[in-house]
């Protein structure tokens, strides 16, 4: 069936395995399964984990990556490899052997990212397959207890779904407890000292309200919800706690999209350059190659832009135009500054550090806009049009496609109603989502609540109570 | 770094491994929730008429997407050109001006609004809470319908425990009489030997076994008349509403039984058997006896449905137009169909808009006094399913009154 052995695969894999070392890559230990297409789509349906809680969104997964598969729309992918120590890569069997160590190069880079990148270092990867079996088992039991069962489970669950990437984006950036922020609160509202006090009129304090939860506006929605909301159950907090361990793993994966995958790209590409592959298999691995990496016209494809950009930064390392030449740190090749930049760079900080006026040009990246049926183009990157385009990537990488949702106040009109506010940038929320997704705050939260947001350049108040969903423009 | 580990395929595992099996089916069963709560719409829909149940249907699903606070459809955003963008070029289309059409095919996470289920299931859905009138009175004769074999005469050969005792004695004395008086020709010379001996045992040829076949029983046989004015006065739209109406009922009863016949009677001042092309696509000019088709009816009902043998559907549609000198033949006529008929029903299809004519069909036939005899007034597409459940509830409230 296939033109490989397992033999076969070991040895390529060593051979990568030197390759690896020599480029000075650091990787969790490695392991593979090799699977068959069902099991990949498994796989993907529970986002690689092999033990993960039941959920119908998981089951629609399957059944959606299914029918595209099925229908020939999409393909699998080659690999999928998961944030852990040791890290678990799965192959698929019916790939041909070019396939395999083209994939199993990738997984490396992967590897190597996941292990250096400062944003996976919240994610605790030695624990990672453990803990989704415990959060797997948790849930499981919680189905099987029959004063709770799976609909009351699935109840929680589709609601906790819903506000699953309400969370804190940056997580390297340490949460305060309520303790530290009060008191931060309270240092920046006393004026500062004044020399002259004696002379002064003196000046009243405005007292800060120490008593408002949460003392500054909160992202973690679910998380707060858990804290604040005394009526729901013990295993419904546990729910929630779960659905948010388990956002809060992926969300590194998510900031570092293109990241991650145009260096995996990257080695792949010079890992296999330098193992002097057999011509048929190297005139296959470039075909493949420029297959996952070929620009989408209209879209943006990860692999492209992100392979694209580093090898600019080597090329910037090594062979600096005259005008770069002087913001280059002194000593530094095209490598170091490669490695550096995957340690402490994530999407956002990676385009604007690194992505020039010259490569977006190359890259004929664009910004669009909706003008009736149609979407079009309102800047290409040329002189003056390069920065709204690179605004508008920025926004859009990573956690920027998830609107960021605050929790201001929990005892909104002394009645416990919950107030949000939308971070408003420019761009709207879409109004049936925002009436569902409320509806779930609703659901968790058991009071009314408001969300301030802006709609067509006006303010504007959705509430969720008990007769439903409103929505107020403000005059 | 230490070797990586290769765990190889395991088919096996492979087996075993549906591991979202569970979840699978618990997202069907919220999609059929959604479409049962959505099948007036679906059914309303002219999309389902007429196609082989094989066929896949697109049916709009409310309630199992997954909501999150996202941003709108009508925001900017940025991506990659064909290598030579300008300014003004149309890039793609604005998702939100797009409506219905599935673009979960080439648009990772754009969240599907439609799912497919196939004809024969969503006649399942609809169905699920409807029963076929007749069959729960006949419910315990049904049982076993189809297991239930059949004495069909006697044969020489069969299997031991159709073996009939009695016969193959009575096989066995005749042989032993006609061996008796040609005693002395001996046929062959085993039989004298054990003749001499006195004894006379049983022969192949003596054994005698009964005869099964499966019985088709009558429960399994319906037949579902189609009615249908093809006056001038039919229009498409009136057409149409019958289509729907036809289809749904022959659907119905295929579900229920095993062998469902259809026959289409076309009227205008006469009536005619015609195939379902011409029931629909022909359109007739002239007056409307409504009575020929009902005659019509029961003179194919005599001849090929004989009402011991066929659970007999009638249902006629017609936009209550009848010349006034005909209503009472077409009373006495539908008076003996409801009489040979399990359920019969009239409707008179009226579009919001169409002429209101003042003979209406549904006042001459509120003096027909018949249980299973069920008229229905459909004026929109919405008004089909209400109808046929009406149409089909006649018979079922009967049975719980």
């Amino acid at each position: 069936m296939s033109d490989y052995t397992l033999t076969d695969l070991e040895y390529w894999d060593a051979r990568i395995r030197e390759k690896v070392q020599e480029f000075g890559l650091d990787c969790y230990p490695q392991e593979f399964e090799i699977c068959d297409h069902n099991q990949m789509l498994g796989y993907m349906a529970y986002s690689g984990m092999p033990s993960h809680y039941p959920h119908w969104s998981y089951g629609k997964s399957y059944e959606k990556l299914k029918t595209l598969y099925d229908h020939g729309v999409s393909g699998l992918p080659y690999e999928m490899v998961i944030n852990s120590n040791p890290a678990l890569g799965y192959l698929m069997r019916d790939n041909t052997l070019c396939l395999q160590i083209l994939t199993i190069a990738h997984v490396y880079g992967h590897n190597d990212f996941f292990k250096r990148n400062f944003t996976f270092q919240t994610t605790r990867a030695e624990f990672t397959i453990g803990t989704f079996k415990a959060h797997a088992d948790r849930v499981r039991t919680y189905i099987d207890r029959p004063s709770i069962g799976y609909d009351k489970v699935e109840y929680i669950l589709d609601a906790a779904h819903s506000l699953s990437l309400q969370c804190r984006r940056n997580l390297a950036v340490r949460k305060l407890s309520t303790e530290d922020e009060r008191q931060r609160i309270a240092e920046a509202a006393a004026s500062p000292p004044d020399p002259f006090q004696s002379i002064h009129r003196r000046v009243v304090d405005a007292e800060p309200d120490m008593k408002r939860v949460p003392p500054s506006p909160e992202e973690d929605l679910l998380i707060f919800i858990r804290d604040h909301n005394p009526f729901l159950a013990d295993w419904e907090k546990d729910l929630l706690t779960i659905v948010h361990e388990q956002s809060q793993y992926f969300i590194p994966q998510i900031e570092t999209k293109i990241m991650n995958e145009g260096w995996a790209s990257f080695w792949h590409r010079r890992i296999l350059d330098a193992l002097e592959l057999p011509q048929n298999l190297h005139l296959e691995f470039l075909v493949r190659h420029n297959q996952v990496v070929r620009p989408i016209p209209g879209g943006l494809n990860p692999y492209h832009l992100g392979l694209r950009m580093w090898e600019d930064i080597e090329r910037f390392g090594d062979h600096p135009t005259p005008d770069e030449r002087e913001r280059l740190p002194p000593g530094k090749t095209g490598r170091d500054l490669l490695f550096e930049t995957r340690d402490v760079d994530r999407d956002v900080s990676f385009i604007r550090r690194w992505l020039g006026e010259k490569l977006m040009r190359d890259l004929d990246l664009i910004r669009y806009e909706p003008r009736g049926d149609d979407l079009v183009i309102s800047d290409v990157s040329d002189e003056e049009g390069w920065r709204p385009v690179k605004d508008m990537l920025l926004k859009n990488v990573g956690m920027g496609s998830i609107p960021v949702i605050r929790v201001e106040d929990a005892d909104s009109g002394n009645n416990r109603t919950l107030l949000l506010s939308h971070a408003h940038d420019g761009r709207d929320l879409q109004l049936e989502n925002a009436e569902r997704t409320l509806g779930f705050v609703h659901r968790l939260w058991g009071r009314d609540v408001i969300l301030d947001t802006v709609m067509n350049g006006k303010k504007a108040t959705l509430t969720f109570g008990e007769r439903g969903f409103a929505a107020k423009a403000a005059k | 770094m230490s070797d990586a580990i290769f765990r190889p395929f395991n088919p096996s595992d492979a087996e075993r491994s549906d591991r979202s099996a569970g979840d699978r089916a618990r997202h069907r069963v919220k999609v059929r929730e959604s479409i049962r709560d959505n099948i007036a719409d679906i059914i309303a829909e002219e999309s389902i008429i007429g196609q082989n149940r094989d066929r896949i249907i697109k049916v709009p699903i409310r309630g199992i997407r997954e909501y999150r606070f996202v941003y709108g459809d009508n925001t900017p955003g940025a991506g990659q050109g064909d290598g030579d963008s300008e300014a003004g070029q149309i890039v793609g289309k604005n998702k939100s001006q797009q409506q219905g059409e599935d673009k979960a095919g080439d648009q990772a996470g754009a969240d599907y609004y439609e799912t497919d289920v196939t004809l024969e299931e969503l006649i399942d859905i609809m169905f699920e809470d409807l029963e076929l009138p007749d069959l729960e009175r006949k419910a315990l004769r049904q049982i076993d319908a189809y297991r239930i074999a059949k004495r069909k005469g006697y044969r020489a050969v069969g299997i031991r425990i159709r073996l009939d005792k009695k016969r193959t004695a009575r096989e066995r004395a005749r042989r032993k009489m006609v061996s008796r008086r040609t005693k002395g020709v001996s046929t062959s010379p085993a039989s004298a030997d054990v003749a001499r001996r006195g004894r006379f045992p049983f022969h192949d040829d003596d054994l005698v076994y009964r005869h099964m076949i499966t019985d088709v029983r009558q429960e399994s046989n319906a037949v579902v008349l189609c009615l249908m004015d093809t006056s001038g006065s039919m229009d498409t739209m009136k057409k149409y509403l019958a289509r729907s109406f036809f289809f749904l009922l022959y659907q119905f009863i295929c579900t229920k039984y095993r062998n469902v016949e259809i026959a289409f009677i076309a009227h205008h001042t006469e009536a005619k058997e015609v195939t379902e092309e011409e029931f629909f696509h022909k359109g007739e000019s002239g007056g409307t006896f409504i009575s020929s088709a009902y005659q019509k009816a029961l003179d194919i009902i005599q001849a090929r449905y004989h009402p011991s043998l066929w659970n007999v559907y009638a249902f006629h549609c017609s936009d209550g137009d009848n010349f006034d000198s005909d209503n009472p033949a077409a009373l006495k006529t539908a008076k003996e169909l409801s009489d040979l008929c399990n359920l019969f029903g009239y409707g008179e299809i009226k579009p919001l808009g169409s002429r209101y004519y003042e003979s209406s069909m549904l006042n001459i036939f509120r003096r027909l006094d018949a249980d299973n005899f069920q008229t229905v007034l459909i004026e929109r597409k919405e008004d089909i399913w209400p109808s046929f459940k009406t149409f089909l509830g006649k018979d079922r409230g009967q049975d719980q009154g």
